[in-house]
């Protein structure tokens, strides 16, 4: 009720307002038509103060019921953390999947990273949904975000370090190091921490480095379009043919008929090292096509 | 309550979740609301992280003289989480950027207001 009386007295006031300011204006000899202009903007104004007062209304309400929401959420977890067993705690029962993997993994998928082994042989048709949805968000960034028609606000006209000589002379030393270790992760994924998920966000930070120190065109003419659609084409396509049989077989393992290898070796465990790359390419080219869209909405 | 003391790294998981449930809900600026669900994010990765933990285990990598592991399933879930993370923070920033170039503002209400009247307007 307090608020229809405010937005009354409000509108009751602005109008004697607008009326005087018409008469002031009658006696300037002012155009006609440009009182009527103004007349409707100060409508236009009161009408956005009106709707402002009423969603004023329903945020009063919309705070109460997310207040509620939040508090109820948060304490329906805590209990569920009250009732869960101890941190650290091993429970042979609850872990059954988890033992099987870390008993067979080894001799079943030739991989000294339990987690690679997991991620890239058990569950591989899952981490093919996850590259995917990777690339779909890198797909749904370029439709938003590109702009090679229309000229508009470009970051990289505000924001330009090539000219800093530090970041170059840093970016000569740090950025082969850089790539390299992406490179090294990528590749080792089946024997060591990492993967292609880390190694090829290594990566892409790297490429990213690059174009901050040494240009946009620098990197463009080393990662052109051409390149980068055509290798994203290649890793994912390569990832479907190897894993993505398991969809019309009914998520059976089939065997790849590569042999294991000795594990500990570079070349062991089958398909991992293929997939570890396959996967890292695509992640470094989402993260420097990313970066990308947000700095230019180009490759060029 | 003895439990949850015990368990003090999941109720901390569920006190980030809950900082990050807060913000998203409780601001209007939609950069806020998208580092509120990042923080979410972070307090599952560190729920999962603390759930696959065993006193004394070793990191999920054969090693010859390592007594037991700790359990590997939640590490390949988290890995899941962060890339399912990026992807969809970077999908809200672009949205927000097209939001901002249409609208002019980063918040909901004003961004309502003006949508409002324009449809008012036709």
């Amino acid at each position: 009720m307090k608020i229809k009386t405010k937005i009354k007295e409000f509108v009751s006031q602005s109008r004697e307002w607008t009326e005087s300011f018409s008469d002031m204006s009658e006696k300037r000899d002012l155009p006609r038509e440009r009182v009527r202009k103004e007349e409707h903007m100060v409508e236009r104004i009161l009408e956005e103060k009106a709707g402002h007062m009423g969603l004023l209304k329903w945020r009063r309400l919309y705070l109460v019921l997310a207040a509620i929401s939040a508090l109820t959420l948060i304490t329906v977890l805590l209990v569920t953390v009250a009732n869960l067993p101890g941190f650290g705690e091993h429970h042979e029962h609850m872990d059954t999947v988890a033992q099987y993997y870390i008993d067979k993994a080894l001799e079943e998928t030739g991989a000294m990273n339990i987690v690679a082994g997991m991620i890239l042989d058990y569950r591989a048709f899952d981490t093919l949904g996850e590259s995917f949805v990777l690339f779909t968000a890198l797909n749904c960034v370029l439709i938003l975000l590109r702009r090679d028609f229309q000229e508009e606000y470009r970051l990289s006209d505000y924001y330009d370090l090539t000219r800093d000589p530090i970041l170059r002379r840093v970016g000569m030393v740090v950025i082969p190091c850089v790539v390299s270790f992406g490179v090294y992760v990528m590749l080792n994924g089946h024997l060591s921490p990492g993967g292609g998920f880390s190694g090829g966000a290594i990566f892409g930070a790297g490429l990213i480095f690059l174009s901050l120190a040494f240009g946009d065109d620098f990197a463009a003419r080393l990662v052109s379009e051409k390149l980068f659609k055509g290798v994203a084409a290649v890793a994912l396509g390569f990832y479907c043919l190897a894993k993505g049989y398991s969809f019309f077989t009914g998520a059976n393992h089939l065997e790849s008929g590569i042999s294991l290898g000795t594990p500990g070796s570079i070349f062991s465990s089958g398909l991992i090292l293929p997939l570890n790359v396959a996967v890292g390419f695509v992640v470094t080219l989402t993260m420097y096509g990313i970066y990308r869209m947000f700095r230019k909405g180009s490759f060029k | 309550m003895r439990n949850l003391i015990n368990n003090y790294e999941e109720v901390f998981a569920i006190v980030l979740f809950g900082i990050g449930f807060v913000t998203l809900l409780f601001h209007q600026n939609l950069i806020k609301k998208i580092i509120g669900l990042n923080i979410m994010d972070t307090g599952l990765y560190l729920f999962l992280a603390s759930m696959g933990y065993i006193y004394g285990g070793d990191a999920p990598i054969y090693a010859e003289n390592a007594g037991f592991y700790i359990n590997p399933v939640p590490a390949g879930l988290v890995l899941t989480g962060i890339v399912v993370s990026v992807s969809v923070t970077a999908i809200m920033l672009s949205l927000s950027i097209r939001l901002y170039k249409r609208y002019g503002t980063l918040n909901l209400d004003e961004i309502y207001l003006v949508a409002r009247n324009k449809i008012n307007e036709r």
